[in-house]
């Protein structure tokens, strides 16, 4: 089982970020706040780990 | 006199005087069981099957109209197997295995439930309720006619109930007058509204849900419907509610479920032409149906705070109540049952302490807690109650149409699977590497031999099954006799036998109780522990 990584490990975060910032771009709140929960979905889902996920939901909340 | 509640599908048990009735002093019974419902007429099957006399006691004559409870679930259909009336309701009932699940206006997946083979049973079967109490009262009348000490008496509706430390009193009205009996112990099958309860002031205690559900049973009258489950998570069509539900029972009856919301005129929407307007709404305007029958309810998520109080036990929806979505009703009535019977039996015989009846409370409300867990899971799913949960909601719809992952996400009812009785008190630890699912406090998964299946051969008394394994063919204790089933894993060519109880390991005995759930395991047959092991499943050692 393996643990939640906490340190950096995105490959140019700032291309990451833009990509992030681009898929909501001219979008309304409510397109937007569904394309965040099916994002979650996806991530979680290649995750898959269970105690990875529950150490990312507290990480979350903090 | 009084009045039905409800109407009748048929009569079953017409009011007959009593010879109790004209007795100067109360005739004292084993067993009462205050319900005729499906979970009463259970009971009286399971003791009545030991020959221990039961009377069933029922305000009505015999069963509600109504399709109601329509899905029975494996186990169910397991114990009904045992009582002896499984067979005719897996002849009747409608097997499907093809679900389609829709959101708003489009299909977002569909999915085949590809059973497992090598069981008896299905995971399930559709079949109107009146069915499944009919089968059951069947086999109550041909147990009667073997000389089972069973009766049901009809019109007899309890009024008052007095507990003592060794009895209860029960004051019954009938149409011709008044009359007391007295119990050992009282078993509490009147539902979920219970009286009883009521009477005794114990309380029920959970989640009420603001909602109530149009139920419309429609004959097709030149219907090629197809044989599957449709759910439809904000149907498009008017006034349907949050969702709806479609699918097939026997008789060409289809069951249509709508979620209509808290506040409905009931009156208003029982009628005809507005049940039409929703059907034809969904179903369109080829489609040509009879009513057949409808109602509306509306459902809690509550149990008891303990199914035991002194001589009165409760089962079924009298104890626990849960939302419709997984068929845990009627399911998990038939598991209280199920573990209820053997206990009470061993205690009556005086081969087993008071205390087992409280590893009944135990074992059961991990039962309920599972149940209202898994339904009220469903029913957030279904009805999401806040806007973020409905945002998450909808994200796993609209990914499940084209992404495989998502689907075993979307949760529009978990079926009922019997509960595994983890951490009971009744349990010896595991001894076997063997496969989890069947590990001590399992319900025995079936398998097929050459010549029949596995559950049928376990029957319903203590059993050691040894696969592969020496053992003596019969083994007492305290007075309870133990029977060996000798099996091989060579007797399921299919596989399935080994799979399911050795895993790994070259051999296996397993100690199992009346109701098939597994008590104990080990790698090959140990007099002690073996012994040790019974004496717990009874109640009679603590774990060590």
């Amino acid at each position: 089982m393996s643990e939640l990584t906490l340190t950096p490990n995105i490959d140019g975060p700032d291309d990451f970020y833009e990509d992030l910032l681009a898929i909501h771009d001219g979008r309304t709140k409510e397109e937007s706040d569904a394309i965040n929960a099916r994002l979650i979905l996806v991530l979680a889902n290649h995750i898959g780990d269970s105690a990875v996920l529950k150490a990312a939901l507290s990480v979350a909340v903090k | 006199m009084f009045d039905d509640r409800y109407r009748l599908a048929f009569k079953a048990y017409p009011y007959e005087r009593s010879g109790d009735q004209d007795q100067d002093r109360p005739v004292r019974h084993p067993v009462v069981v205050m319900g005729g419902g499906p979970i009463g007429v259970a009971t009286a099957l399971d003791l009545g099957r030991q020959g221990i006399p039961v009377v069933v006691l029922d305000d009505h004559e015999g069963v509600g109209m109504g399709s109601r409870a329509i899905c029975f679930a494996k186990r169910c259909l397991e114990i009904a197997d045992r009582y002896g009336c499984g067979e005719p309701m897996l002849k009747k009932g409608v097997v499907w295995n093809l679900g389609k699940v829709f959101h708003e206006d489009r299909k977002v997946f569909e999915f085949n439930l590809l059973p497992e083979e090598g069981h008896k049973y299905p995971a399930f079967i559709n079949m109107q309720q009146p069915y499944f109490e009919q089968f059951m009262i069947d086999e109550l009348r041909n147990l009667q006619a073997r000389g089972a000490p069973i009766e049901i008496r009809g019109k007899n509706r309890v009024e008052h109930v007095d507990v003592r430390d060794d009895h209860v009193a029960i004051d019954i009205l009938t149409p011709e007058g008044p009359y007391r009996i007295e119990a050992d112990w009282l078993i509490g099958c009147d539902g979920a509204n219970s009286p009883l309860r009521g009477m005794l002031g114990l309380d029920f205690t959970g989640r009420v849900f603001r909602d109530s559900f149009l139920i419309a049973d429609i004959k097709m009258v030149n219907g090629n419907f197809p044989t599957e489950r449709w759910f439809w998570f904000d149907p498009p069509f008017k006034s349907a509610g949050a969702s709806t539900l479609l699918h097939k029972q026997p008789d060409d009856v289809w069951r249509v479920d709508f979620q209509i919301g808290w506040d409905v005129d009931r009156k208003e929407e029982l009628k005809e032409e507005n049940i039409r307007a929703r059907l034809d709404a969904m179903l369109g305007p080829d489609v040509e149906y009879e009513m057949v029958w409808s109602s509306i309810y509306t459902f809690q998520c509550k149990r008891m705070d303990r199914f035991r109080a002194g001589r009165v036990i409760f089962a079924g929806d009298a104890a626990h109540q849960v939302s419709p979505f997984g068929a845990r009703g009627a399911n998990s009535g038939m598991q209280d049952v199920d573990n209820l019977g053997w206990k009470l039996g061993l205690v009556i015989n005086g081969l087993a302490p008071d205390s087992l009846l409280d590893t009944y409370n135990d074992e059961r409300i991990h039962g309920a807690d599972e149940n209202i867990r898994n339904s009220t899971r469903s029913t957030d799913f279904i009805t999401p109650k806040s806007d973020i949960s409905r945002i998450f909601r909808d994200a796993v719809l609209h990914l499940s149409e084209r992404h495989a992952f998502a689907r075993p996400m979307v949760n529009s009812g978990r079926l009922s699977v019997p509960c595994v009785y983890d951490g009971s008190p009744l349990n010896s630890a595991d001894a076997l590497d063997g496969p989890a699912r069947t590990r001590p406090g399992s319900a025995c998964p079936d398998a097929p031999l050459d010549d029949g299946f596995l559950l049928s051969r376990l029957g319903d008394d203590f059993v050691l099954l040894t696969i592969d394994a020496e053992a003596p063919d019969t083994l007492e204790e305290g007075g309870i006799v133990v029977r060996r089933v000798a099996l091989s894993a060579k007797d399921d060519p299919t596989g399935q036998l080994a799979a399911r109880y050795l895993g790994d390991a070259p051999s296996a005995v397993y100690l199992i109780r009346p109701d098939q759930h597994v008590a104990a395991r080990r790698p090959g047959f140990d007099d002690n522990l073996i012994r040790q092991a019974l004496r717990r499943a009874i109640g009679q050692e603590a774990q060590t």
